[in-house]
């Protein structure tokens, strides 16, 4: 029954491809590094948040394969983007588009940063008018020479 | 029979809980002492039988107790006695468990030291922290018991997820949960003070201590994580964006600026009603992280709960602790005025920075955490955001702290003069050749590198330059530095720290060299100077898993460097298969070579990669949270007495 375990597992084992493999590497370095950075911004579909540039899953594999074959056929990055994303829905894009409501996704930082200035300037406006105001009355400043000259 | 013990200690520990919740909250509302004297005793008590429970479940772990459940689905006889033990906050029960005995724990601390706190402050401390603990307890015993019994016990586990069988991270995750948790008592002390009516400089120097402590364990477990990803996930990345690792990232930044705003409050009577603001979102976003852990709603590599139930329940304690903390904070913040004013060029404008910054830039990991759902949800979108996002919309504002944090360090409190930059410019020109320097040198011309280089030399050129000003201008400056208070050297050591960290970052990032390729047993390949040689490959059989084993000779220009032994590992048991990196690691870079499968054609799959500056990122995390340390052993929060004061003005609300 052991023996059983172990020879599966060896099975199971080998079945499990590596991320990019060497026989999928290009022969052209410069399109190379087109596929790798394409397929670093893909994600793989049945993993939990892999690209398929990092997934040992077949899927990722296949995709990484057909990326490769696109670019050899003279397709620009945005194409092959187009393409996967026409097959496969937005879902496989780790580079959430700012299409609808992603913008909010895009524009949350920015904006909460500018929001943040505004409160801060407005804040240090009022302040410096509050500090302005408080100037001495004439009461007080004859108080402080009484005080200032009994004192010396 | 030691099992049903340990749950029935837990019972009565959530009964605790619950009076030492009702108790000290009342008796400090109608000012009856006595009810509020119960206080630290009730929490001393819930901490001991928590302790209790969480022992003899350590002790069911060790002695492989097949009649619980959580071991029987955790642990296994083969598994070497470490992984033993910490299976036992390797899995959803115990680490729930973990995390209400440290919730526990720092409000024994909190009992033990807070004895010089105003009574009701302290009263109102432990009773809100009683309340959280409740409410976890409560969590733990009706939906995750770790004392669950299986009628028929087996004879032997079910293994754990083999890659969590590794040194780095049997220790990642106490050390989040001591970080995690320990904002619970910044979050109690920030609830009390609402509910006292009252912030004042004191109050500002007891949370910091808190913060300080559950910040630095955030920092090493953060660190702890990040480097067990990069040597055993086999591609050596170090941050992956995801979702469970930002549940660990939001409070770091979060608390991160709490510890800087803190400051402000003690020294300068100013932002008060923000740095409690802080305090509950610091907490909040431990919540929110535990939720997105806990509950797998947002799947990812590391989360291993997958039940709504759960989920639920969490969201409700979130909901509760969450809301009622903003809803009470919008009742009395009004009541904050602060004293203190001061000029826009000044030190407290530049920790307004900070702050802002952080707490931006969490708030944009926080949105791109959870856009997956919101998108869904609303929109019936499904989509993901990945790294690319992250990269490009939290690197500003970190990179923009980073260049204001040297300036805004050495301007003085109240009103500065631009003199008191005059040191600053030189380094800062110095810094901008850097960057200048690198960009025409590097061949990818990205500007990571550069710009992350230059950050890393302004960091820490500033420290080194605001330590020379603090020495004056006399003779004596050595005998001036060495008296400088502990909490400046920690506060120097952690800019530093964070310098290193970017310095690294960048180095990977920018100018990692990576080779695949298929080698033949005497094959010898050369990557940007290094020789990398396949001498041999074996299976092998470890304790509990099945390897393939190669002997890799390293060497540079003809000299020998090392022999590294890549693995791919199987655990036949929890039929998984892993990696195991062979690194060689050096002060500038990082050889990391991974071995694939065997290739149909003969050889076998060779990945190197060069990673410049690889540990530079976590020696950074080290030093950072050793600056973190000596801070929080400086003198003036031992020196405990200050309440007692009379020169501390209290503000009333």
């Amino acid at each position: 029954m052991k023996k059983i375990l172990w020879i599966l597992g060896m099975v199971v084992w080998a079945g499990l491809a590596q991320a990019v493999e060497p026989s999928e590497v290009m022969s052209d370095p410069v399109l190379e590094d087109r596929a790798r950075s394409i397929s670093q911004g893909l994600r793989c579909l049945q993993c939990r948040n892999e690209s398929i540039d990092e997934s040992n899953a077949g899927i990722a594999k296949d995709l990484r394969i057909l990326v490769r074959r696109r670019l050899v056929e003279g397709d620009s990055d945005t194409e092959i983007m187009d393409y996967i994303v026409a097959r496969y829905g937005e879902y496989v894009l780790l580079r959430p588009n700012g299409l609808g409501i992603n913008l909010v996704l895009w524009m949350a930082g920015p904006l909460l940063f500018l929001i943040a200035l505004a409160c801060l300037l407005s804040v240090q406006r009022r302040s410096k008018r509050s500090i302005s105001t408080q100037a001495l009355t004439k009461e007080e400043e004859s108080e402080i020479n009484n005080i200032l000259s009994s004192g010396s | 029979m030691l099992n049903e013990i340990a749950h029935f200690s837990l019972n009565v520990a959530l009964g605790f809980a619950v009076f030492g919740t009702i108790i000290p909250l009342l008796g400090a509302t109608l000012g009856r002492s006595s009810w509020m004297q119960l206080a630290p005793i009730l929490s001393m008590l819930q901490f001991l039988l928590v302790a209790f429970a969480f022992g003899v479940l350590t002790v069911a772990f060790v002695r492989s107790d097949f009649s619980l459940r959580v071991v029987v689905s955790n642990s296994h006889t083969l598994k070497p006695m470490l992984y033993k033990i910490a299976g036992v906050w390797g899995n959803h029960e115990g680490s729930l468990l973990l995390w209400v005995l440290i919730l526990t724990l720092f409000a024994a601390c909190a009992a033990f030291f807070g004895k010089t706190l105003p009574q009701s402050l302290l009263a109102r401390v432990l009773g809100v922290q009683s309340s959280i603990t409740a409410a976890f307890l409560a969590f733990v015993l009706f939906t995750s018991n770790p004392f669950t019994r299986v009628e028929f016990p087996p004879f032997n586990g079910q293994g754990l997820n083999p890659l969590l069988q590794d040194p780095g991270l049997a220790f990642h995750p106490p050390f989040l949960y001591l970080g995690y948790v320990g904002l619970s008592i910044t979050f109690s002390f920030a609830i009390a003070a609402l509910l006292e009516g009252k912030v004042d400089a004191a109050w500002g120097r007891w949370v910091r201590p808190w913060t300080l402590a559950a910040w630095i364990f955030l920092t090493i477990g953060i660190g702890l994580g990040s480097w067990w990803a990069y040597y055993e996930l086999g591609w050596g990345g170090f941050w992956f964006w995801d979702p469970v690792e930002n549940a660990s990232f939001m409070p770091w930044l979060i608390s991160a600026a709490l510890l800087h705003s803190a400051i402000v409050v003690e020294k300068r009577d100013a932002l008060k009603a923000w740095t409690i603001l802080l305090a509950i979102l610091a907490f909040g976003f431990s919540l929110i992280g535990t939720f997105i852990v806990r509950s797998g709603v947002l799947t990812s590599v590391h989360a291993f709960a997958n039940d709504p139930e759960r989920g639920v329940f969490i969201l409700m304690i979130l909901g509760v602790f969450f809301g009622g903390a903003l809803f009470l904070f919008a009742l009395r913040a009004s009541a904050m005025d602060s004293k203190g004013v001061f000029a826009t060029v000044s030190r407290e404008s530049a920790l307004i920075a900070n702050n802002l910054l952080l707490a931006i830039s969490c708030f944009v990991v926080f949105v791109g955490t959870v856009w997956p759902l919101v998108a869904e949800l609303l929109m019936d979108r499904k989509l993901s955001v990945g790294p690319p996002f992250f990269n490009i919309a939290f690197t500003p504002f970190i990179v923009a702290l980073a260049v204001i944090l040297p300036i805004g360090s050495t301007l003085p409190w109240k009103r500065a003069k631009r003199t008191h930059l005059s040191r600053l410019w030189p380094v800062g020109i110095f810094c901008l050749a850097c960057v200048g320097l690198t960009w025409t040198m590097q061949t990818g011309r990205s500007l990571i590198g550069p710009v992350g280089l230059g950050l890393g030399v302004w960091l820490v050129m500033g420290v080194l330059i605001e330590l020379y000003q603090r020495t004056g201008r006399d003779v004596g400056k050595w005998k001036r530095l060495k008296r400088l208070p502990l909490a400046d050297w920690g506060k120097a050591t952690a800019h530093a720290g964070l310098g290193i960290t970017i310095f690294g970052v960048a180095g990977i990032t920018a100018w990692q060299v990576e080779d695949i390729r298929v080698m033949e047993i005497g094959d010898s390949a050369t990557i940007s100077g290094f020789t990398v040689t396949l001498d041999n490959v074996e299976d092998l059989r470890g304790p509990n898993y099945l390897t393939t084993m190669a002997d890799i000779e390293l060497s540079r220009n003809g000299s020998f460097l090392a022999n590294l032994h890549p693995e791919r590992r199987y655990y036949p048991v929890a039929e998984m298969p892993t990696t195991e990196a062979g690194i060689d690691s050096g002060l500038w870079r990082d050889v990391y070579v991974v071995v694939g499968d065997a290739q149909p054609e003969g050889g076998y799959a060779v990945r190197t990669f060069i990673k410049p500056l690889a540990n530079w990122i976590w020696t950074g995390a080290i030093i950072m949270a050793l600056g973190g340390l000596l801070s929080l052993f400086d003198r003036r929060y031992r020196v405990g007495s200050v309440a007692t004061r009379r020169d501390i003005k209290e503000v009333d609300a």
